[in-house]
């Protein structure tokens, strides 16, 4: 199980009390002016699926309520760094200089 | 009548003698002995037969790691437990013991006939037998597999014991009590750390408790362990013994089973079984030491065949010489101490037979002294013997040439291939690891976790190298943790070091092909099988594995993973580390499903989630199901009534009469903030804008996908506050889902969304006469049809509670839905029913309310739609807002899939006879007279017989259905084909006028 800090309550606490949202920094387009088909299409379904650090959606579900951001490795399930929704993505190469 | 005891040796006590049976005859031994041991004090090696070839097997080793002496144990009515390693199970007076895999006996057994038939069953027989003819797969080869399937049999009755589950945080936690975690836990917790020790023997000492005449610091191995012990619990170390480490997960948490009453003969009752700790650890030392590799020569697992470090245990722990007679076979200098040990105690050795053409000179002397013929540079290759080894065939290998055999004859048979460092949980962790080619063995490398490993666990050898270690990191960690430590050194004497050499099938001058030599005793692997696997192609360990089956057993391969690589490495001509390792998995040993459980049995399984009314349904007869985490009452029987009888009053009471309904499991959720009605223009399909206030709407709910996520009734109370309803089921995704959009799209909008479903209490009532029985509770609502039309929501006062009252209908009845807080739930609801009762009420469950609902057309969220349903398959698009800007799903509607033809889209059904009762799931077809496999257009979403139309009416989800109105489709089903009408989807009143009384 792991351990996760949410940026919202400052808190490290175990992953019952967490949910997982889907990939991070996806934007809902605007609908309200045309949007393509591809467009569309991308927004819904097409994800990165990567091998390694993944920018990642979380809530803290029972805890504060909060979506929160942050970069998890996929090999490792290890957190780089977890950050507030609407916060700037980080740096990959700024998480890794850090982790070392 | 301990034939092989010792008097006075060993730690089993002897004035507590313990008699158990086994196959029904009655064993004595002594407390402290396990299963093993009491029946090696007895002479008996034959405890079971192997798995597929049914061959005659006794213990091969003395801890968890045992393949072979696998056991039924019975404690009790009802504790009956397949599969126990007799090698770890403590006696008590009392316990039941059967051998496994053998019929009608133990000695003798018909399903031996497989080993004579040994040829057949080779590597990936059971890919290459069971594929042809095709008409043999029911009749023969799944009911031979079937009956040849599993190991032991599966306990019949519900077990009675309770299991138990708890955390625990500590500093330090040390995983196996011999001398490095022993040493590691002292560092630690003189350092001032707070240290866990765990073990999953029955005391703490590992292998000093077979090594009993080490000194350390001039203190006698086993009184050191006292002390040692004595020393950790004063210092405040938790030390837990019986408590296996079976798991190591991220970030140091580590699952722990302890098993509290199984070596017990008669445990209090309410005493856990098994307790699991999830345990998180600042620091974790691993230090579980290292397991004997057999050597891989024919007949290598006869009884009476052992690893000769077991044989030193069971000597040294228990008092218990294997046998009179013995010959070691070995390629390590260890099992030359085993010899000396039993010789000691008075057992013949005949001979030690060494791979290594010059064993060291101390062994040497060591054995002459002793009057034990040295046999160096020797293959041993074969053994005879039907139920016990009674010889052992050898030959001289002089440069690679293996020479004329000789015949030795012997009870027991002591064998070491050398030792494997257990890395099991460390590779949990991912941790990579190294091989090193002197020491021909994976050792650990690359960390993931905050952990130490001390140790023969990172291939130290001998006492003080394990003592030294571990001391050493026990104070790594506890500098890790800021504390200041120091590394103690010990002087430690009668240290019995050693090496050896590591290798694959031994020599033979016999065909290799017949030769049953076993890797993996446990599935009955051999080195054949591993060497046809390469030939057949498997050129990875994971494939060979697989493949073979080695290492697939519930030993996890402990014993047979390093032979099986070695092997394989051997044909494929690679070495080892280009082979590579399998994988290691949770649990470190077979643990109990109970331990897993903990209390989430039974009534604890899950949350049941229950209604204020739901006292007063239960009090009444009702029928409950669960539906998502409520039980809700399905129906109300009355006089014997069956559920369709009971369901057919119901449904004609409520609509010529009254009914009444608790709908408090409905979600709710309270929308509030200047930007609610913004909100729900963008969350909802239906324009909010013009709602208003004291007004009610029907609310629909898309993903941004175009599909129906969930419906309900949306009453706005004032400009800036809406009451949400939500399907029972879909209340925490919808209000998840609102919370995201709000939170991470809309961040624009001031709007707080909060769960109010369990706040209220949702009373329906529906029929003609729900207003005559509502209106003279109400205080501050006309609730007349002109006061208040259908589909109004108004705050008011009912039977004296605050309440929330909708004039809404999920029936097609005048109905009503009255919110009072959940602690006045059933008050109103007794106020009502009592006053129902010259209107001629009735109460009802769901299975009504499913009815009364489909008769009107109503859908069902989830049972009428799968999540791939637009509103325009459903016939809702009228609750679209075409003209707002956008809502979550507008333009996922307009996605070229779901403008498309041929789209299924939900209709009603009629059976042709007018009888036919249509199967929910049940497929459609347009010709019921084309080939198999038919094309399928569609299938049944809901079907109920009703009264009110007085046939069973259906819905379906059909291709194109909207336009095959008034086509006929049919329903082939296993007693024949149904022909239904294709209709729209209301039943009855399409008018509406019951609505509007
Ligand atoms: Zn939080």
């Amino acid at each position: 199980m792991l351990l996760i800090h949410c940026p919202y309550c400052a808190q490290t606490l175990p992953e019952l009390e967490f949910t997982y949202a889907g990939e991070a920094h996806i934007a809902r387009p605007d609908a309200s002016s045309p949007v393509s088909d591809e467009e569309w299409r991308n927004f819904l379904f097409i994800r990165t699926n990567v091998k390694g650090p993944h920018y990642e959606r979380w809530r803290h579900s029972h805890g504060c309520g909060r979506f929160f951001n942050a970069v998890r490795d996929t090999v490792s399930d290890r957190f780089l760094i977890t950050y507030k929704a609407g916060e700037k993505r980080p740096e990959l190469s700024d998480l890794l200089e850090k982790s070392k | 009548m301990n034939l092989f005891r010792i008097p006075g040796q060993g730690r089993v006590d002897p004035t507590t003698p313990v008699e158990f049976t086994f196959d029904g005859k009655t064993v004595s031994g002594y407390k402290g002995d396990t299963i093993t041991s009491a029946l090696l004090a007895n002479g008996i090696h034959l405890m079971g037969r192997s798995f597929k070839y049914h061959r005659p097997r006794g213990a091969v080793c003395a801890g968890s790691e045992e393949p072979n002496a696998l056991v039924g144990t019975r404690r009790g009515a009802g504790q009956f437990e397949p599969n126990t390693r007799a090698t770890v199970q403590e006696i008590w007076s009392g316990l039941e013991v059967t051998s496994q895999n053998r019929y009608p006996s133990l000695s003798f057994d018909i399903g031996a006939v497989n080993d004579r038939a040994y040829m057949l069953f080779s590597a990936g027989f059971y890919y290459k037998t069971f594929m042809w003819p095709k008409s043999f797969w029911d009749k023969v080869y799944e009911p031979f597999i079937r009956s040849a399937a599993g190991l032991g049999v599966s306990p019949s009755e519900n077990d009675p014991d309770k299991y138990a589950s708890r955390y625990l945080h500590t500093d330090v936690l040390v995983i196996g009590a011999g001398p490095a975690g022993l040493a590691a836990a002292l560092s630690a917790s003189r350092a001032g750390l707070r240290v866990t020790l765990v073990d999953e023997n029955p005391e703490a000492g590992g292998t000093l408790i077979s090594e009993p005449q080490t000194i350390i610091d001039g203190v006698p191995a086993w009184q050191w362990i006292d002390q040692t012990v004595a020393e950790l619990i004063s210092l405040g170390v938790r030390v837990m013994t019986r408590t296996t480490a079976i798991g190591y997960y991220h970030q140091n948490m580590v699952g722990l089973c302890e098993k509290l009453t199984d070596h017990l003969s008669s445990p209090n009752a309410n005493m856990p079984r098994e307790r699991l700790w999830r345990v998180r650890a600042r620091q974790v030392i691993l230090a579980q030491g290292a397991l004997e590799k057999p050597l891989v020569f024919d007949g290598n697992d006869r009884p009476g065949v052992m690893l000769a470090g077991s044989a030193q245990t069971y000597l040294n722990k228990y008092g218990v010489r294997v046998g009179n007679n013995a010959v070691v076979v070995t390629s390590h200098d260890s099992a030359w101490y085993a010899a000396f040990d039993l010789a000691d105690a008075g057992t013949k050795i005949q001979a030690i037979v060494d791979t290594r053409a010059e064993p060291a000179v101390e062994l040497v002397a060591g054995a002459k002294s002793r009057s034990i013929r040295i046999l160096s540079g020797y293959s041993a290759t074969g053994t005879q013997g039907r139920l016990r080894i009674k010889s052992v065939r050898i030959n001289p290998v002089i440069n690679g040439k293996v020479g004329a055999p000789e015949t030795l004859e012997c009870d027991c048979l002591l064998m070491s291939g050398g030792w494997t460092p257990s890395l099991h949980l460390f590779s949990h962790t991912k941790g990579a690891l190294t091989w090193d080619a002197d020491m021909q063995t994976f050792l650990p490398d690359r960390k993931t976790e905050d952990c130490e490993i001390a140790g023969a666990g990172r291939g130290l050898w001998g006492i003080a190298a394990a003592l030294n270690d571990g001391a050493a990191m026990g104070a790594v960690a506890a500098r890790t943790l800021d504390k200041v430590a120091t590394n103690t050194v010990y002087d430690v004497t009668n240290d019995r070091v050693g090496t050896g050499v590591s290798h694959t099938e031994l020599p033979t001058d016999l065909d290799p092909g017949k030769a049953r030599a076993f890797v993996d005793f446990q599935n009955d692997v051999t080195a054949k099988d591993l060497r046809l696997a390469v030939r057949e192609g498997m050129h990875s360990i994971e494939h060979v594995k697989r493949y073979t089956t080695n290492g697939m057993a519930t030993d996890q391969g402990k014993m047979s993973n390093m032979n099986g690589l070695n092997i394989a490495a051997d044909a494929l001509g690679k070495p080892q580390p280009k082979v590579g390792l399998t994988t290691f998995r949770p649990p470190y040993t077979p643990t109990s499903f109970g331990a897993f459980v903990g209390y989430h049995r039974g009534d604890h399984f899950d949350v049941t989630r229950k209604t204020p009314i739901d006292s007063w349904a239960e009090e009444n007869g009702a029928v409950f199901e669960p539906v998502s985490m409520w039980r809700r009452a399905r129906y109300f029987p009355q006089n014997g009534e069956d559920m369709d009888g009971a369901v057919s009053r119901e449904c004609k009471t409520t609509r010529s009469a009254v009914g009444m309904f608790d709908a408090s499991t409905l979600g709710k959720i309270e929308i509030v903030g200047p930007d609610a009605v913004e909100f729900m223009n963008r969350m909802y399909t239906n324009p909010w804008t013009k709602l208003a206030p004291g007004r009610t709407r029907y609310g629909l709910l898309l993903g941004d996908d175009g599909f129906i996520r969930d419906d309900g009734v949306i009453g706005r109370l004032s400009t800036d506050r809406f009451h949400i309803t939500t399907t029972t089921g879909r209340a925490a995704r919808v209000l998840n889902m609102m919370e995201d959009y709000l939170q991470t799209e809309w961040t624009d909008l001031k709007v707080w969304l909060t769960s109010t479903t369990e706040h209220w209490a949702t009373i329906a009532l529906n029929g003609p006469n729900a207003r005559k029985l509502l209106e003279p509770f109400v205080e501050g609502q006309d609730i007349s049809d002109q006061a208040f039309p259908h589909m109004s929501i108004v705050e008011c006062t009912v039977a004296g509670f605050p309440a929330r009252l909708f004039r809404v209908s999920f029936t097609g009845e005048l109905g009503f839905e009255v919110n009072v807080p959940a602690c006045h739930g059933r008050a109103l609801w007794q106020t009502l029913w009592d006053a129902g009762q010259q209107y001629g009420i009735c109460a009802y469950g769901t299975e009504t309310m499913h009815v009364l609902r489909a008769e009107k057309g109503y859908i069902i969220v989830g049972q009428d739609t799968d999540g791939t349903v637009t509103p325009y398959d459903a016939g809702i698009s009228w609750a679209i807002g075409k003209t707002k800007p956008d809502f979550v799903g507008k333009r996922g509607l307009e996605r070229p899939d779901l403008v498309a033809d041929g789209r299924k889209q939900l209709v009603g059904l009629l059976t042709q006879d007018g009888k036919t009762l249509l199967e929910e799931g049940a497929q459609l077809v347009l010709d019921a007279n084309q080939p198999i496999p038919m094309k399928m257009v569609g299938h049944v979403t809901s079907s109920y017989h009703s009264d009110a139309v007085g046939r069973p009416i259906a819905f379906a989800l059909l291709e194109n259905g909207h336009n095959r109105v008034g086509e006929t489709v049919y329903i082939p089903m296993p007693e024949g084909v149904i022909s239904a009408d294709v209709t729209g989807t209301v039943f009855y009143d399409p008018d509406g006028a019951r609505l509007k009384l």
